[in-house]
């Protein structure tokens, strides 16, 4: 069992969670404390030692399910798959019709799932590779049994077939599309315990445990992560203004705090020796964005302009520009305050097509210079977002140069991998020398990073 | 120290009962971790977002164990002189005239004594002789700070008064910390802690959290205000309805003698659980009331 925790352990640390020496010691002390066959309480006790964020419960999660609930023999599944048989007859439409019913009467809700997504693993998801290794896999079971089908028919005759009516019929579809998620995750879980008891647990782990949201590749994310992501943005968005709060209000003090003094001016005899200064009312800075969002990057310019004016609070003010082959302002479009509304409407709305919708950075850095250029001044940071790839057209990099002289600082984040900077059309390091630095950002954490490092 | 001298701490279930005695209705994972904090004598550090009951939890500690609540209400540029001790300076300065011409030696030592302390919550907590509960609220509004200095109490429950010496803790208090998640806590902090994620709860335990503190609403109105509740949180709303508005509404519907909902009772009172113009009309849209 120790050798087990162990084992757990170091596989939440690959996944990345920092679990600590101390926190590793404080599970084993917890676990003096509870019984050992109470599955929840065991859960609770490990969870409460080594995961101190709400991100990293995914994590806990997923290998929680192989590490502990992934034991017992390899042969235990066929052993069920074969109780099983008398299920095994009907087909995928029967399954799907006994899904839907189950959903219907209500069996959504958390692990009710658990017991049908056990037979449809065994039932679809097997895959032979030869007479006597039998593989288990999800996308078999999905293929099999069509999520989004079953969804369009809960959501058309679920409510009637459960007796729904008025509001309780209205929000059905929350229910259900929370029984077919949940549906969807205990296959997953259950494939992965069966690979478990085969392979052993690092076998699963290696390939399927997901990274962290915050870690997770803006270009290639699925739907579901971005939602993940976007999840992510306030929370972190919040963190980032507070951080830069505090930080400004240790950098600069000002004025005489009159308590302080008076404190320390006790211990000599009620003469002020030591004078105690109260913070000065810092200088924020003004901030220009300008996006890049065509295709290529369209999914970072999405989260990189959620974030900043999610933080706007930060600046004394922030202009959004969006560009493809041109310049357009966009930042009355967040003045609603509402960020997801907003970066929606930046797409259909603004006007950056001008000639072939190809991105043409030195066209539109032109046109930024001559219709705002002036009002660009040494208080005003330049943000660029963008791969600078430019087509191959001129990059003419001297709008850069001009606006690099007139702005306090000019950044740009590329969303390229550093590898491929300056390989076909981009233009990476033409544009990196005029400004105070070229940062490549891939995921939400890098732009984390980057925002509280150089932009704060 | 020992806390097992609470009758109501000595197990999972005893916990369990007896803060649903108090009226706080938990889950297996909040009985559980409340269990083992007291049992291995760590702070408690319980995060989620506002209204999911953090503050109540402590309080209900305090409660069951018949211990007194002491309470750290944290806000911007709280300090050593909130969290700790102050001296009573106009009461100094009064002695210090008064006695104009007495040795300097002398005064000092009697105007940094005793009387002349002004105890805050965290040393009040070290020097109490009947076990605590300390409720640390809202630790995320702290700077690094005041947290560093709050650290350091929780991990040797000492404090030291340059004036007056060390002063140890007779007994450890029952340490509760809350935090909104509106900055990320020191990785320092949050490994003395276990960790506590509050979230808002599913139907069940909802609905008895709503019959539990509006005892006279009808069972079946329970049920469809949490219903409604939790499908409204599902929404990207600015400000998501939590435990307290949840009540707020059904105090508001019981008030209004409504026996179940409709869409112009909705529509009537919807903004008792949204504050937002914005999240009120998506939470419309949502669940189809025309205008
Ligand atoms: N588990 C619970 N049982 C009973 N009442 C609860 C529970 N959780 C929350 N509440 C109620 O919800 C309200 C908000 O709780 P509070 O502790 O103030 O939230 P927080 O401190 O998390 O912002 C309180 O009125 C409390 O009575
Ligand atoms: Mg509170």
């Amino acid at each position: 069992m120790l050798n087990r925790l162990l084992a757990f352990t170091h596989a939440l640390r690959n996944a990345g969670v920092p679990v600590s020496i101390s926190e590793s010691i404080d599970s084993l002390r917890a676990l003096e404390h509870i019984r050992f066959e109470d599955r929840t309480a065991f859960r609770t006790a490990l969870a409460t030692t080594m995961i101190k964020t709400r991100s990293h419960e995914q994590a806990f999660d997923a290998l929680f399910n192989v590490y502990f609930d992934g034991g017992g023999p390899a042969d235990i599944d066929d052993l069920h798959d074969r109780e099983d048989q008398h299920h095994a007859a009907e087909g995928a439409e029967s399954f799907m019709d006994e899904l839907f019913e189950s959903i219907v009467a209500g069996n959504g809700g958390t692990g009710g799932m658990g017991e049908l997504a056990r037979r449809a693993v065994g039932r679809f998801g097997r895959v032979l590779s030869s007479p006597s290794d039998s593989r288990y896999f999800e996308y078999p079971v999905f293929r099999a049994l069509d999520m989004d089908v079953l969804l369009q028919r809960l959501n058309e005759q679920g409510a009637e077939a459960a007796g729904l009516e008025g509001i309780d019929a209205r929000i059905a579809g929350d229910r259900f599309r929370a029984a077919v998620a949940s549906f969807r995750s205990e296959v997953r879980a259950e494939v992965q315990r069966r690979v478990a008891r085969r392979k052993g647990p690092e076998a699963v782990t290696r390939h399927s445990i997901r990274p962290l949201p915050e870690d997770l590749d803006l270009a290639t994310a699925s739907r579901a992560e971005m939602d993940e992501m976007r999840r992510a943005i306030r929370p972190l968005a919040r963190k980032l203004a507070t951080r830069t709060a505090m930080k400004r209000r240790n950098a600069t003090r000002g004025g005489l705090d009159v308590r302080r003094t008076i404190r320390h001016s006790l211990s000599t005899g009620g003469v002020p020796l030591d004078i105690s200064l109260k913070h000065k009312v810092p200088h924020k800075p003004e901030l220009f964005v300008l996006c890049d969002i065509s295709s290529s990057v369209a999914r970072f310019a999405r989260f990189s302009l959620m974030l900043v004016h999610a933080m706007s609070s930060g600046f004394t003010k922030v202009r959004s520009f969006v560009f493809i082959d041109t310049i357009d302002e966009v930042t009355h479009l967040f003045e609603d305050d509402d960020l997801f509304v907003a970066v929606d409407r930046v797409n259909a709305e603004a006007n950056v097509v001008w000639i072939d919708g190809h991105s043409n950075y030195g066209a539109s850095l032109e046109r930024f210079l001559d219709l705002y250029g002036k009002d660009v001044t040494a208080r005003s940071t330049l943000l660029i977002l963008g791969d600078a790839r430019n087509n191959h057209r001129a990059p003419r990099e001297e709008a850069l140069k001009e606006l690099h002289s007139r702005a306090k600082h000019v950044y740009w984040l590329n969303p390229e991998p550093k590898a491929y900077w300056d390989t076909g059309d981009s233009a990476a390091s033409r544009y990196a020398v005029f400004t105070d630095g070229m940062h490549e950002v891939r995921t939400l954490r890098d732009l984390e990073n980057f925002t509280a490092e150089v932009l704060t | 120290m020992d806390p097992a001298i609470d009758a109501s701490l000595v197990s999972v279930e005893s916990v369990s009962d007896s803060l649903s005695s108090t009226g706080y209705l938990p889950d297996a994972a909040i009985a559980t971790i409340v269990f083992l904090a007291a049992r291995l004598n760590k702070p408690l550090l319980v995060e989620g977002p506002a209204g999911v009951g953090k503050t109540e939890l402590a309080r209900s500690l305090a409660a069951m164990t018949g211990r007194q609540l002491i309470r750290l209400q944290c806000y911007e540029g709280v300090d050593e002189s909130k969290v700790l001790y102050e001296w009573n300076y106009r009461k100094q300065l009064l002695r210090i005239q008064a006695e104009q011409g007495q040795n300097w030696d002398q005064l000092s030592g009697d105007i940094f004594s005793e009387e002349f302390l002004l105890e805050r919550p965290v040393l009040q907590a070290v020097r109490s002789d009947a076990p605590t509960v300390l409720l640390i609220d809202e630790i995320d509004k702290l700077d690094m700070e005041a947290e560093a200095l709050l650290l350091e109490v929780l991990s040797e429950w000492q404090v030291t008064i340059p004036e007056m010496g060390t002063m140890r803790a007779v007994t450890t208090p029952l340490v509760i910390l809350t935090s909104n998640d509106s900055r990320e806590l020191s990785e320092a902090l949050k490994r003395r802690c276990l960790y506590l994620h509050l979230d808002y709860p599913d139907l069940e335990r909802e609905k008895a959290i709503v019959l539990q503190r509006v005892p006279e609403l009808p069972e079946t109105l329970a049920e469809q205000i949490v219903k409604v509740v939790q499908s409204i949180r599902e929404l990207e709303l600015k400000k998501a309805p939590s435990i307290a508005e949840t009540l707020d509404w059904a105090r508001t519907l019981l008030h209004l003698n409504v026996t179940t909902l409709d869409p112009e009772t909705l529509q009537r009172t919807l903004s008792v659980l949204l504050k937002f113009r914005s999240d009120l009309s998506r939470a419309e849209q949502h669940l189809d009331l025309g205008d």
